[in-house]
């Protein structure tokens, strides 16, 4: 099979590789959107760590 | 043995232990998956009713298995939230609902995009459709429930509740549906309700079906670590890993 | 045991009774919702019949969920709800109890209603009774899972949607059934099958809903 009749997939290119792109879409969403969930679970916890920090200084001074 | 269990259970052992495992379940899901898509696209034959359109189902049928299996898997660990008071489990459940929910979202899309060349339009009644689309509805429903109450335990209790009772309705509800389908579509049968396929169609299905768990393996454990460590925020073991990165 | 249920029954209907206006709501809500439906289509009987089963089933499932709220809020409200927990008597009589004096106020004023909207939209006498039965034995499970919502989303505020959104999905399979049972009827099939559903489904609901609906209680609803 060569690449253009690949593409074509018979007359059904649309229904084929629109159902692939949006299933990957989907995909790659669930990979990055963890991601970026746990950098903004670390980076809350760090400003946490560093307000504590300060009010303990505060009170020992 | 109960002691092994508790501290096999605590979310920092967990979060230590995951940490090979979601790279060896992305590696194995991600050349399963290649595999898998290539003997789909470009070995398996065209089909001889449904020609090149028939493909999609290398994406649609896995994604509709893993949207009933990671059900079960929320529904087996809100469970054991529930009775045994394990957190952990309580985690992973509130992990898996979003892939869950993708999973069946994927299925309902590809569904659609098949039933056009298949059936003439974009949206029938079909027993599978209708029943994945109530599926959604259910998930939905259990993350809905999740963040609208605040305490964490009491929306953990919850929820795994409602994921339990849907685990009761899912049966009624396929059954209700089917039936209902049957007598307003009259039989409406697809070449792949047999099991019988052709071995060049078989192999790359099951193939898919096994990356689309590895791959959900990979991000439910990715989702988990997240949950342990915001919930565990004000806790030492966290406090001192967050301070190391 | 069955005394804790009886006087419990009474006293919800007691306090149901006292005002006496909003019992109505339900019931005019579900004739108006079921009138709309000719006045924004077309009155057109062979029409009217095709749609009536599913209108008056979906019209009745809206009346059942937009008076579920009256089960469990004001005894939370007011700590009722806390003492009913406190209580020696198992919690699932109890919430046995609240749930049929619920659909004693509800769900059996729309079976007694459901003859008239029968009648407007153009439903044959075979089908009005068929339609009878099937509210007669769907309603009481509409109750009773309603009641399982209700206790999860009682501690949340405005949670009218979320329980909307909770409960209609576990309502389908009795819609379903319970409008095609009308529906075959009318065109003079029998209906047995549909109704044992219905009935089947109404005896699960019975020794698993009130468990459920306890548990449910005991975890959003004690502070």
């Amino acid at each position: 099979m060569n690449w253009s009749e690949f593409f074509h997939m018979g007359g059904y290119a649309f229904f084929v590789w629109t159902s692939y792109a949006i299933t990957f879409a989907v995909i790659v969403a669930n990979i990055i959107l963890p991601i970026l969930q746990r950098k903004k679970v670390i980076a809350r916890i760090k400003r946490a760590i560093k307000r504590e920090q300060i009010e303990l200084n505060r009170e020992s001074t | 043995m109960w002691h092994w269990i508790q501290r096999f259970s605590s979310p920092k052992h967990f979060y230590v232990m995951s940490a090979p495992l979601i790279r060896w379940f992305s590696v194995s899901a991600l050349l399963l998956g290649v595999y898998g898509l290539y003997l789909g696209l470009f070995v398996a034959p065209p089909d001889y009713q449904q020609g090149e359109s028939y493909r999609i189902i290398f994406i649609h049928v896995p994604a509709a298995w893993m949207s009933m299996f990671v059900y079960m898997v929320m529904a087996v660990s809100s469970g054991i939230g529930i009775i045994w008071q394990i957190r952990l489990a309580d985690m992973v459940a509130a992990a898996s609902a979003p892939i869950g929910a993708s999973f069946a979202f994927i299925a309902l899309v590809t569904g659609s995009l098949w039933g056009k060349p298949m059936w003439g339009a974009y949206w029938v009644w079909d027993a599978r459709l209708t029943s994945e689309l109530i599926l959604l509805f259910l998930y939905l429903g259990y993350m809905a429930l999740q963040s609208a109450i605040e305490d964490q335990r009491s929306a953990d209790k919850a929820s795994g509740l409602l994921a339990i009772v849907g685990v009761v309705n899912i049966p009624i509800i396929h059954y209700s549906v089917v039936w209902w389908n049957t007598l307003h579509q009259g039989a409406t049968i697809t070449k792949f309700d047999k099991p019988s396929m052709h071995i060049d169609m078989l192999i790359p299905l099951l193939l898919m079906a096994v990356a689309f768990k590895l791959f959900y393996a990979a991000v439910v454990l990715v989702r988990t670590r997240n949950e342990a460590l915001y919930r565990d925020r004000n806790r030492r073991w966290v406090r001192e890993l967050v301070e190391r990165l | 045991m069955l005394k804790a249920y009886y006087h419990l029954l009474i006293r919800d209907l007691r306090l149901a009774l006292r005002s006496r206006h909003e019992l109505a709501n339900p019931l005019i809500f579900f004739v108006l919702v079921v009138t709309l439906f000719p006045l924004a289509v077309t009155p057109t009987p062979q029409a009217l019949q095709t749609m009536a089963p599913g209108v008056i089933w979906v019209s009745a499932l809206l009346a059942v969920l937009l008076s579920l709220d009256r089960l469990f809020k004001l005894d939370y409200e007011d700590g009722s709800l806390d003492q009913l927990m406190l209580s020696p008597n198992p919690l699932m009589i109890l919430v046995l109890a609240k749930v049929t004096a619920h659909w004693l106020l509800t769900g059996l004023p729309l079976v007694i209603i459901a003859p008239l909207l029968g009648l407007f939209m153009s439903l044959p006498a075979e089908a009005v009774s068929v339609l009878i039965y099937s509210l007669l034995l769907g309603t009481p499970v509409l109750s009773l899972v309603g009641a399982i919502g209700v206790s999860l989303t009682v501690a949340v505020n405005r949670g009218g949607v979320l329980l909307s959104l909770i409960i209609l999905p576990l309502y389908i399979p009795i819609l379903i059934f319970g409008a095609n049972a009308v529906d075959v009827a009318a065109d003079g099939l029998p209906v047995t099958g549909q109704l044992l559903f219905l009935a089947a489904v109404l005896a699960l609901a019975l020794s698993l809903a009130p468990l459920a609906t306890s548990v449910a209680l005991r975890i959003t609803a004690s502070r």
